[in-house]
């Protein structure tokens, strides 16, 4: 029975979001700090690795460093051929369940969305990731950017059913 | 090694690190690696007005919040335990046009001259910070992911709309930034 509510809540969900649960297995909440674990992990490289770096962004952006595209690059072979092995390999998660990759069909949105999250990525020299290191590495002033972008997805949502997609 | 970790990282270990991402999550718990659906969970968790947008059990989605919480720490950890002694290295042509700007101190990684508080206040700070924020949240949800969704893990997935995607961020970055910034920093 909880299947099938599931399911339905993903049907409308992986049409907009990328980071769809797609478990069906049920975890006590506490299971989630391995999440944190992740993200700390994550948020200490991507600050390492100045990619929170307005600097950097800028540099990206007038082509003055290779920096940012080794980065990209670099991340996105190395996740192809992580998940050309789980697929070939049919790999399980540590709980035993099968992965399972949902694609995204193409829409309109990721040329117009795409474009005016490019002018912000530039302005602020952040995307949603780097906004939460930003502030941890003590810049807290990102906050009020921060709120903004989840005043812009708020909007988003408001709007979405007249928004060509 | 120690000092090592104390130094910006090269592209080099930091991208393939980051790429690593994507198969530890999906290992872990059958997650894919995006930050911006953060954004909206927040707003389903906090405003959903009615909005059937935000009308979904962002509970089952927590993880995403666990996760960005961690992306937060990590930047602390990253800031104070693994400082870099030094200024930000930065390009010698973009130090020069920064500086027309009133842009010199290039001690932190987000340059404080343009981004603190009282700035929020200004015309330029408004639009860097709130409008360029808000662009930020409106874009991703609309392309239906960020950088970590489209670019990193949609690309590893072999994706044309992350592909499309991931195209439009760098174009509309490459028009803000040579365009349109350079009007905006003048102010």
């Amino acid at each position: 029975m909880q299947n099938k509510e599931i399911n339905t809540d993903f049907e409308t969900r992986s049409l907009d979001a990328m980071c769809i649960n797609a478990s069906e297995i049920n975890h006590p909440w506490w299971y989630n700090f391995k999440y944190i674990i992740a993200g700390i992990l994550f948020g200490i490289i991507l600050t390492k690795a100045e990619v929170i770096s307005w600097f950097r962004i800028q540099e990206m952006f007038r082509l003055q460093s290779f920096h940012m595209f080794g980065v990209i690059g670099s991340a996105v072979v190395t996740g192809a051929i992580s998940v050309f092995i789980i697929k070939k390999y049919k790999l399980k998660t540590i709980h035993g369940e099968e992965i399972d990759l949902q694609g995204k069909p193409f829409n309109k949105g990721q040329i117009i969305g795409g474009l005016l999250f490019g002018f912000g990525w530039a302005m602020t020299g952040a995307c949603p990731g780097p906004l939460y290191a930003q502030i941890g590495s003590g810049t807290t002033v990102i906050i009020v950017t921060l709120i903004s972008a989840i005043a812009g997805t708020w909007v988003y949502g408001l709007l979405r059913d007249k928004l060509p997609h | 090694m120690l000092e090592w970790l104390h130094k910006p990282w090269p592209w080099y270990v930091a991208g393939p690190m980051i790429g690593l991402m994507v198969p530890a999550l999906l290992l872990i718990g059958n997650k894919t690696l995006g930050i911006s659906s953060s954004l909206r969970h927040i707003c389903a968790a906090c405003l959903p007005a009615k909005v059937p947008f935000f009308q979904y059990n962002w509970k089952k989605e927590a993880w995403n919040l666990f996760f960005v919480t961690g992306v937060l720490i990590g930047g602390c950890i990253a800031a104070t335990l693994l400082a870099s002694p030094d200024p930000v290295n930065v390009n010698e042509k973009l130090l020069i046009e920064l500086q027309q700007y009133g842009i010199t101190n290039h001690d932190t990684l987000v340059p404080v001259d343009i981004f603190n508080w009282a700035s929020v206040f200004t015309l330029k700070g408004f639009l860097l910070m709130v409008f360029g924020g808000f662009l930020v949240g409106f874009g991703t949800r609309y392309a239906g992911g960020c950088t970590s969704g489209h670019s990193i893990m949609g690309l590893s997935n072999l994706q044309f709309s992350s592909l499309v995607a991931t195209i439009c961020f760098m174009a509309g970055g490459f028009i803000m930034a040579n365009l349109i910034l350079p009007i905006i920093l003048k102010l």
